[in-house]
């Protein structure tokens, strides 16, 4: 029962760890789907984490921290669409411009406000986004198979990671069951036609980056009042890229999303698990192998070798109203 | 009829508008700035001391800035061919492995000049290397550069950090770095330069890399405006059909300009492997292969703004760094916070002021 | 309300009941795009429950017209009148609100969304998809039934043939209420058979009562399936007719026009060699459909080919192959007795080939460059312009100096940006680069298009020069008049096929025919 332990735990960890990469993806979605790319989800996270967490500290409310990450993601969106949008800049550039933007700024703020070199103080008590027993999980614990999975994987999770993983149907109901979705992925892969349907192609895709932003203040509020309970220096640490990585190897589609971020999520966590430990017959399999294959594997989707990843046609390009 | 289409005179597109587009971003710097309590023209003051009012200070901003001016060249040499090349970051940090490699293999045996060569085409070697595979999915399979380059950063990154741990670590130590080089496999500081103008450089590590740099924005220069080559860069860059028109190789001017844009940022690693630190270390490049993105949107991709550009940053990051010790409540994460805006104001809101300025002008001519 | 006169040729007052309102009347519509006058006091008025045709050639501004009435610019001047009522269309939205639905050229289709989703897309019915489509379904088949426009509402668009795309974009129309409806170039990419079912469709619905704007330059659907007709030229409503009074020659007559003929002094062609050969060539746009259908000819030193034909019909896809910028689907292209399939248009200029391209904008010129650069595209790997890998640039100074002096470009200055030449000196460097390379074959692409009267005399001046120098000349306009003055061979070109070929003697109306596909 050892190695199933150790499996459950991995599991377990690896759902901890695709929370964040999950609300990013799915903010990336809503905007890409669209038609603005966006390479600034790292920033967008980043700044969220960061007013979560001063948030939380000076209200002492989790929730008052998650609103406030949610409101100032979404303005790093408003920012991104002025450039992409109204004024038809190049949406890699704005995005990397963001991303930069979020990296200091939360350290330049952090340590005027706090003077802990751009860490925020510790939050704790109602602050926090604290695990939750599921009703049942001490009962369930003695049950064979299901019983450890129960308790580790599905239950003793923060309530962001509930909603992570509800966010996939809802997603998902929104693109595909909605007025708001339909025109939403029509403006991304023929804007004219929505244009010419008498629609609006600019706050369509305003609407969409405003998605975007909301899910990205999700994702920064779990690193700093969930996962830790302080913001420090670059806690994004990348996972806006991953997320962006996940999205293309899902084919910007939402429940594939979700696998792949558990499937990245898995493999950080299992890089984790199998730092300094041996393999029989190879060795030490080096981590970084584990930190690298998102990327990796994103790379041999791209080169058309799993099938074709066709990205939002309209992706990229400013709507040019024009004929 | 839009405004877009009318022509203003050249020292207006290329001159005033990038000029009001970086002011704009320095404004918002200062508001950040003042946001937080302090002076902005103290701060300014702080900065300038900090980067250019002593021969150590200026020396270390000419350090940072021969950085910048290969990042900032590598960007701009893809930007021509019509290419976003993201990867800088992650060729110049493989491209330190070529260098380092050259170091290792010969300063026992030989003078720093005999070294320097092998360290050049080491670091532009395993630099363009980094670049290819991106650059043949471009060609090839229609990959964008930009994403694939994003992931070869953090392919490039785990592979180093791997490389360094596992392999170049010397043993009983704990810092994942190769041995420091001996002189043979360093590259000398430039003090005799610095002594023509009375200046004393100190403990700054700035080498003679800035000298190759000068000679690298002179090739690209001649590269771009100059060559055969170029000039089907140029043409691809600015117009694919034209460029099909006149028989322009896709794949083959794709693949080159990524490999001399990859080149161009692993020889930054010149500058901080064997100009400076005289050995390999993690996360070396420190963010210049980032800020080589801002120096050639502000440099209009062209060498000489790309030399001002680079130094403007030169003096952000020194004196970023004595600004934060004489104002502690401002840390030097504030010059990341100045890149961001400038890239923001120079490249993603280029246009922005464009139908304001050609408002003005129209009426300027009318009258 | 100014009545709606409508006269045959000749001059009798139609039978059109003036005392019911139009269902759509433009009034003095006059727009300009900066120096080009796109509409020029634009007068006409639809019948309810009518097909009117407006037909013209390319560039005529059809397209602009049209363009106004659904809202995508604003007329300068002039008023639109929906019913008797003056209406203002700000933008499609209005457009629609007025009853005005539009078939684009272009299908304006998401294409992986399902026809469903596609025809309820912006009248979505409320907002969640799950009712709401199937209230639209409902209704589509009632308008399938109605109109006999059979798709399956659940296929996806881009799955679908061009003719079931097009039903699409029309039951778009219909489901947002159109009353008319604007059909531009409808038949452009489609079948034979499915441009006869189209027309089948159209006087169904017009049997209903609706009414049907079709926007074409084929003057065959014109005749088969209009009840009234529209002549534009040059930005110009030039004569409104009934089709059942008027014939395909009147309406040829009147869309190319009594034009000042360009007449250009030259001798007799004296053919020698064959210089380009070209056999059962086919070639495929990135749509598939097939615009170059199995063609075959020759061109020789010493002798002007023009091709004929409507804009459309395959002549730039012909050029584009020859050149070495689009890849035939099966056929041989010889050059000087060279096969050059797998050459690019690098390596085909090696063999002696020189190209005037049909677009300067987008091919022949890149804009931002200055003169002198623009003036060794395709051409810089020349040893003249410099040895091994770099440029010589005073050489390519000196020589687009030389090139700007004797084909007097004006302003004469190598070092201005290209973009700021006016449309005839940018035509000029082009015609200067490709002519004075001293090719064996000359491919030419509306060598005159947007240039100045002065400076077509002087491009077509030089095209001649180049015959008599014993170079062989393949020339493709869209303008009849310089097809016919400077070639010495005719070809036309209809539906992708050469359905004949004529000597330049022959008359306006004979090619106008043989170029609306009526006679060979």
């Amino acid at each position: 029962m050892e190695f199933f332990d150790i499996f459950v735990s991995i599991l377990g960890s690896a759902v901890r760890l695709s929370v964040p990469l999950l609300f990013t993806a799915l903010a990336g979605l809503f905007s890409e789907r669209a038609g603005v790319f966006d390479i600034g989800l790292e920033g967008k996270m980043l700044a969220a984490a960061f007013a979560s967490a001063c948030a939380a500290y000076v209200t002492d409310s989790a929730w008052m921290g998650l609103l406030a990450g949610i409101g100032v993601s979404i303005v790093f969106s408003l920012v991104h669409g002025f450039a992409s949008i109204t004024n038809r800049g190049n949406q890699i550039v704005s995005g990397v411009a963001l991303n930069f933007i979020a990296l200091g700024l939360t350290v330049v703020l952090g340590q005027a406000w706090f003077g802990q070199g751009g860490r925020t103080p510790q939050v704790s008590g109602e602050g926090r986004f604290t695990p939750i027993i599921l009703p049942g999980a001490d009962a369930m614990r003695e049950v064979p198979i299901i019983g450890p999975l129960y308790v580790n994987v599905i239950s003793g999770n923060n309530i962001l990671t509930y909603i992570a993983f509800l966010m996939v149907p809802i997603a998902w109901w929104v693109l595909f069951r909605t007025r708001f979705g339909l025109r939403l992925r029509a403006v991304g892969e023929n804007p004219g036609a929505v244009d010419t349907a008498g629609i609006s192609v600019a706050w369509m895709r305003y609407r969409a980056v405003i998605v975007a932003g909301f899910l990205c203040g999700f994702a920064g509020t779990y690193l700093s009042v969930a996962q830790s309970a302080a913001f420090i220096h670059n806690m994004s640490a990348g996972k806006g890229y991953i997320a962006l990585a996940a999205l293309i190897f899902a084919k910007w589609k939402p429940v594939p999303v979700m696998l792949a971020c558990l499937l990245f999520g898995f493999l950080d966590a299992f890089a984790n698990f199998m730092q300094g430990k041996s393999v029989p017959l190879i060795g030490e399999v080096p981590v970084q192998i584990f930190q690298a294959m998102p990327y990796i594997l994103t790379c041999v989707l791209l080169a058309g070798f799993i099938g074709v990843a066709r990205a939002p046609r309209a992706g990229g390009v400013p709507y040019v109203k024009e004929r | 009829m839009t405004t877009a289409s009318v022509p203003l005179p050249n020292w207006i597109s290329y001159g005033l508008i990038p000029l009001l587009n970086l002011m704009l971003a320095f404004f918002f710097s200062g508001l950040v700035v003042w946001a937080i309590g302090e002076n902005p023209l103290k701060a300014l003051n702080f900065l300038i001391q900090g980067s250019l009012g002593r021969g150590d200070a200026i020396g270390f901003t000419l350090f940072y800035t021969t950085s910048f001016i290969f990042t900032g060249l590598s960007v701009a040499v893809a930007f021509h061919a019509g290419l976003f090349n993201i990867g800088s970051e992650g060729q110049a940090y493989v491209g330190g492995l070529g260098a380092a490699l050259a170091a290792l293999a010969l300063d026992h045996y030989v003078p720093w000049y005999v070294t320097m060569p092998f360290a050049i085409a080491g670091a532009a070697i395993f630099g363009a290397a980094w670049a290819l595979i991106p650059a043949w999915l471009q060609a090839k399979r229609g990959s964008h550069v930009v994403i694939t380059t994003i992931m070869f950063n953090f392919i490039g990154a785990a592979l180093m950090v791997y490389l360094l741990v596992n392999v170049f670590i010397v043993p009983g130590k704990m810092a994942p770095e190769t041995r420091t080089f001996l002189p043979g496999g360093q590259l000398p500081k430039l003090d005799w330069l610095m002594g023509l103008f009375g200046l004393d450089q100190g403990p700054a590590p700035f080498n003679v890399s800035f000298l190759i740099a000068l000679v690298m924005c002179y090739l690209v220069w001649l590269l771009i405006w100059r060559t055969k080559l170029g000039y089907e860069m140029r043409t691809l860059g600015i117009s694919p059909s034209a460029a099909i028109y006149a028989g322009v190789p896709y794949v083959r001017t794709v693949i080159i300009a990524m490999l001399i844009s990859g080149g161009l940022a692993g020889m930054m690693a010149l500058n901080a492997v064997n100009g400076a630190a005289a050995r390999l270390q993690v996360e070396f490049v420190a963010g210049a292969g980032f800020v080589g993105i801002a120096v050639s949107l502000m440099g209009r991709s062209h060498p000489v703004g790309i030399i001002l550009a680079a130094f403007l940053f030169g003096i952000l990051y020194q004196g970023g760094a004595d600004l934060s010790f004489e104002m502690p409540s401002i840390t030097r994460d504030m010059i990341v916070v100045i890149q961001g805006l400038v890239i923001l104001f120079a490249g993603a809101l280029e246009y922005m002021l464009r139908p304001t300025v050609v408002r003005i002008y129209q009426q300027f001519v009318k009258a | 309300m100014r009545p709606l006169h409508i006269r045959n040729s000749k001059g009798r007052r139609l039978s059109l009941d003036p005392s019911t309102v139009p269902a759509i009347e433009l009034v003095g519509i006059d727009k300009k795009f900066g120096p080009v006058h796109a509409n020029k006091n634009i007068n006409l008025g639809v019948a309810k429950g009518t097909i009117h045709g407006i037909i013209g050639e390319n560039g005529a501004g059809k397209s602009t017209l049209m363009s106004i009435l659904y809202g995508f610019y604003q007329a300068d001047q002039g008023e639109i009148r929906i019913g008797g009522r003056p209406t203002v269309i700000r933008d499609s939205q209005a457009a629609i609100a007025a009853g005005i639905g539009m078939v684009h050229q272009h299908f304006m289709l998401v294409e992986n969304f399902t026809v469903i989703e596609n025809i309820t897309l912006g009248v979505e019915g409320g907002p969640l998809l799950g009712q709401s489509v199937d209230r639209a379904r409902v209704e589509l088949q009632r308008l399938e039934k109605e109109y006999g426009l059979e798709v399956d509402p659940d296929a996806v668009i881009e799955e679908l043939p061009v003719g079931a795309q097009q039903r699409v974009e029309i039951l778009k129309a219909l489901y947002r209420g159109a009353e008319i409806l604007i059909l531009d170039e409808p038949t452009g990419a489609l079948t034979p058979a499915e441009a006869d079912h189209l027309f089948n469709v159209l006087r169904i619905l017009r049997d209903q009562g609706k009414t049907i704007i079709l926007i074409t330059h084929k003057l065959r659907e014109i005749m088969a399936i209009t009840d009234t007709v529209s002549v534009m030229r040059r930005g110009e409503m030039v004569a409104t007719r009934a089709t059942a009074e008027t014939t395909v020659e009147e309406l040829a007559e009147l869309m190319v026009g009594r034009r000042v003929l360009l007449r250009v002094e030259k001798g007799e062609a004296n053919p020698g060699a064959v210089l380009l050969s070209v056999t059962n060539l086919t070639v495929k746009d990135s749509r598939g459909v097939t615009m170059v259908d199995n063609v075959s000819f020759e061109v020789k030193a010493g002798e002007i080919v023009g091709i004929a034909g409507v804009a459309g019909n395959g002549q730039s896809e012909l050029l584009e192959a020859i050149a070495g910028i689009r890849k035939p689907t099966s056929g041989e292209i010889l050059i000087d007795g060279q096969p050059v399939a797998g050459l690019d248009a690098s390596r085909r200029r090696d063999l002696g080939l020189a190209h005037i391209p049909e677009d300067r904008h987008h091919m022949g010129l890149v804009l931002k460059f200055e003169e002198y650069e623009n003036s060794i595209l395709g051409y810089h790997r020349d040893p003249k312009y410099g040895r091994g890998a770099l440029l010589d640039l005073d050489a390519i100074r000196a020589d687009a100096e030389e090139k700007i002096a004797k084909y007097d470009i004006r302003p004469p200055n190598p070092r201005l940006k290209t973009a700021n030449f006016s449309g005839g000196n940018q035509q000029k460097i082009v015609v200067a680069r490709e002519i004075e390379r001293d090719p064996k074959l000359l491919i030419v692409g509306q060598p005159t298009r947007g240039v100045d009267v002065g400076a077509i005399e002087f491009i077509h001046r030089r095209i001649i020069e180049t015959r008599d120098a014993g170079k062989a000349v393949l020339l493709v306009s869209v303008e009849l008049d310089e097809v016919r003055s400077l070639s010495d061979r005719i070809l036309v070109m209809f539906a992708g096929r050469i359905v004949g070929e004529k000597t330049s003697d022959a008359g306006e109306q004979t090619l106008g025919l043989m170029m609306a596909g009526i006679a060979a």
